[in-house]
């Protein structure tokens, strides 16, 4: 069934290629040494790639936002309070139990359904709140001057850099297990092929 | 609509421009102002020179038209009494290094010609100073790019005037106070030709331009003195007087942004001493500022290590098991 229109899928992909430059070039500058300046980043390109692809990503998220405000796309995000946390105990306990006990899927993929629950809490915790304070924090660091100097008697500046640190800390962990969960389709790889053609060929995920 | 009341609460709070003044309002950035006025017991004897040469315009009775004359004093010989008795030779008399005979007027030629000390002839070989290793400042002075330009009449003075200089960064408390004031004896001849040209035939330089290359430039320009790219450091002197020629200046981020810090062996020379003990590597810095790469914190790097290495255990775990069914599927098969 076709899921994935272009937009999302040219969203998608953009997303997915600036996260990996971010994560490389923020880490290059938190942790580039001189002793190891050789096989990371250097710390002055690092920071030129990280502010032009935090620019990039700022757009893409608001094309993203606006995409989803604009078409039924925004509908998979919606979390419904009603027994949600009895579906998220269901869905966990399909990836830790049931799928290895041969059980069927408790949420197979459908066009109203693109998400399951823990699908759906991730997106929204990434895309909705995680992303944004990245962001927010991105400014403040690439305009320290206008970041609040004092906050209750600590640096504005380190708050606004922990804040940024740990909300891309979380996004990068968010990848990796997003990488790691898109193996369990019917085939290893079906649903990759499944975000580059548009069409869904498995309910396994 | 929690999430957006959420980051409307939280936007203002980290990067709203009008808490910074709030923060100044709850005494956040105290900036120290010495309110103490200090009498110097030569106070009446610098006067007889102050009364001239402590502003712009002076007076005298020319005998010989038997009149008042009022004339411009030259602005290089100008001596202001506030910056004087704030200085660090605010206890001098001015005859201590300037000859007796400027008490009488007109002043005799001659006495143009006098030699002037420099910091080695009165700091040197005195016990008192031992401390400050003179002798080594001395050195290294001579070591400098500045010193190639003693013939056209560089000295100490062209730094370190001895009527306003001031020690600042062992004794502020306010460290931004500190880098402008410092920096301002760099930008006294580098950014004014007039000074410049005084001591070389180069062509004006434009410092905004000669640092291009470096990013957020206005934010580097008041987080750090010039000196901190510009010499080389040397742990056995308080401040570092080795000018290095500009092909020899720090480029390179990582001198600084970096766990092994050159900050913390120059600017932060004097603060390092104190201790904070929150895990942040090189913490001392975040009294002041915060530097990328040089402000990591070790609690929080094995918190997020001991997080990696949880999620790739339980992906490993998962991929285990998965490999297990589908053998049992095969067999079964």
């Amino acid at each position: 069934m076709y899921l994935y229109p272009k937009w999302l899928r040219l969203w998608h992909v953009l997303n997915a290629v600036l996260f990996i430059i971010l994560i490389i070039t923020g880490l290059s500058m938190q942790y580039t040494d001189k002793g190891n300046a050789s096989y990371m980043v250097g710390f002055a390109k690092a920071i030129k790639w990280h502010n032009f692809s935090a620019l990039i990503l700022t757009i893409n998220f608001v094309i993203f936002v606006t995409g989803n405000l604009l078409t039924k796309n925004g509908k998979y995000y919606k979390i419904s309070r009603q027994n949600f946390l009895n579906e998220l105990l269901a869905q966990l306990k399909y990836y830790s139990w049931g799928m290895f006990k041969g059980e069927k899927h408790p949420f197979p993929v459908t066009e109203e359904r693109k998400f399951n629950p823990l699908q759906k809490l991730t997106y929204v915790l990434a895309m909705y709140i995680a992303v944004p304070l990245l962001i927010i924090s991105g400014v403040g660091l690439l305009f320290p001057e206008i970041t609040v100097v004092k906050f209750f008697g600590v640096s504005g500046l380190i708050l606004t850099d922990i804040l940024h640190i740990t909300m891309g800390f979380f996004l990068s962990i968010f990848m990796l297990v997003h990488i790691y969960t898109c193996t369990l389709g019917s085939k290893p790889t079906s649903l990759f092929w499944g975000i580059i053609s548009g069409y869904h060929v498995s309910d396994d995920h | 609509m929690k999430i957006f009341r959420f980051l409307i609460v939280v936007f203002p709070f980290l990067t709203c421009n009008t808490l910074a003044s709030y923060a100044g309002v709850f005494g956040f950035n105290k900036v120290a102002q010495d309110t103490s006025t200090f009498a110097s017991p030569f106070q009446e004897e610098n006067e007889r020179c102050f009364k001239c040469h402590g502003q712009s315009k002076y007076e005298y009775t020319n005998e010989t038209l038997g009149r008042l004359v009022k004339q411009l004093m030259y602005s290089e010989i100008i001596i202001k009494r506030e910056a004087f008795y704030k200085s660090n030779h605010k206890n001098f008399s001015c005859t201590d290094c300037h000859s007796a005979e400027y008490a009488k007027f007109p002043h005799a030629g001659e006495l143009r010609m006098e030699q002037k000390l420099i910091c080695i002839d009165c700091h040197g070989g005195d016990e008192k100073f031992a401390q400050y290793h003179f002798e080594e400042i001395d050195a290294e002075y001579k070591n400098s790019t500045h010193f190639k330009m003693e013939n056209e009449g560089f000295s100490c003075w062209k730094c370190h005037d001895p009527h306003k200089y001031k020690i600042s960064v062992r004794n502020s408390d306010n460290l931004k106070e500190t880098i402008a004031y410092d920096n301002s004896i760099c930008l006294h001849c580098h950014s004014n030709f007039d000074n410049f040209q005084l001591l070389t035939d180069k062509e004006e330089i434009n410092i905004i331009q000669k640092h291009e290359w470096l990013p957020n430039q206005a934010s580097h320009f008041k987080n750090v003195r010039c000196i901190e790219c510009h010499t080389k450091i040397n742990d056995s002197i308080n401040v570092s007087h080795l000018i290095l020629p500009k092909e020899q200046a720090v480029r390179l981020c990582n001198e600084c942004h970096s766990q092994n810090s050159i900050l913390m062996a120059s600017l932060y020379k004097f603060e390092s001493k104190a201790q904070r003990r929150d895990g942040f590597f090189n913490g001392i810095i975040l009294n002041e500022s915060y530097v990328i790469g040089a402000n990591r914190n070790k609690y929080l790097n094995i918190l997020s290590l001991i997080l990696f290495v949880s999620v790739i255990g339980v992906i490993g775990i998962h991929i285990v098991f998965r490999i297990r069914k589908s053998k049992k599927t095969i067999k079964a098969d």
